[in-house]
């Protein structure tokens, strides 16, 4: 009991701080470092929630293959050092923090007063993330939205290819 | 046991703190990957509702929100290699042909 409430404050305080560093570092190299950890964070918080499946899919799937995608292009256009990029800290950038920082005050207000929110986990939490009662559901009810999605692929594969592609011929 | 609203308020700070990268970065890249913190932050919500209200639903919908992010990271990533190579530059304010 004391176990898990210590793993997820951890776990919650580290997503929250890598967040943090990840926006505000200014070589993107870095940035992506802190997303990666994030993004371990977060597939922890899914085991404190008994989603196995979306845990290691968050890894495979965030970590692995969208973080090193973001890695390549960072390397490919060399841009380690951000120098060339001037950023320059504005009227729009504090106005722009002002409206973040109003945009969480809201969230956490109406977060905090929803008093009809669940305290405790379902009883039923620790079968339905399990990988097969995930595939159960996705090749029944959502069958369909399953096969949109490789369609969605296969227009992203060929999409990225034409564009990155050098010149038409 | 911890109770929903706590993974909803790290769910809260983590997208805005995702909008405020997106409004205050100028490195295409970099707003990119807010976009992801964006999402990966939705995702955390719906996991949490769906293990508090024992209903797989929530976890399929993840499913789907990683497959659109794998998809929009290789088109968008893509995007910014083509404006690279044209105008070398990924600085978002200086890439302003579309604007009004």
């Amino acid at each position: 009991m004391i176990l898990d409430t210590v793993i997820f404050y951890l776990l919650g305080s580290v997503a929250i701080a890598s967040a943090l560093l990840m926006v505000t570092r200014r070589n993107p190299v870095i940035s992506v470092i802190f997303l990666i950890l994030n993004f371990f964070c977060l597939a922890g918080l899914y085991l404190t929630l008994h989603a196995q499946f979306i845990a290691i899919v968050q890894i495979i799937v965030y970590a692995g293959a969208i973080m090193v995608l973001f890695l390549f292009v960072i390397m490919l256009l060399n841009l380690g050092n951000e120098d060339q990029l001037r950023e320059k800290i504005g009227w729009k950038k504090i106005v722009a923090i002002g409206l973040g920082v109003a945009l969480a005050l809201e969230v956490l207000y109406i977060v905090g007063y929803q008093s009809r929110l669940a305290a405790v986990q379902s009883p039923g939490a620790v079968e339905i993330g399990t990988v097969e009662s995930i595939g159960r559901v996705l090749f029944s009810e959502y069958l369909f939205p399953f096969e949109v999605t490789s369609l969605l692929l296969v227009a992203a594969i060929m999409g990225a290819i034409v564009l990155a592609k050098k010149k038409f011929e | 046991m911890i109770p929903l609203s706590h993974y909803l308020i790290i769910s809260a700070i983590m997208f805005t703190v995702g909008v405020a990268g997106v409004l205050t970065r100028r490195n295409a890249i970099i707003v990119f990957m807010c976009i992801e913190l964006m999402l990966n932050s939705v995702n955390l919500s719906l996991i949490a509702f769906s293990a508090f209200l024992g209903n797989a639903t929530g976890q399929i919908l993840v499913f789907f929100v990683m497959a659109v992010a794998a998809a929009e990271a290789a088109v968008g990533l893509a995007i910014v290699i083509a404006i690279y190579r044209n105008r070398s530059t990924v600085n978002i304010d200086e890439l302003n042909i579309l604007k009004w």
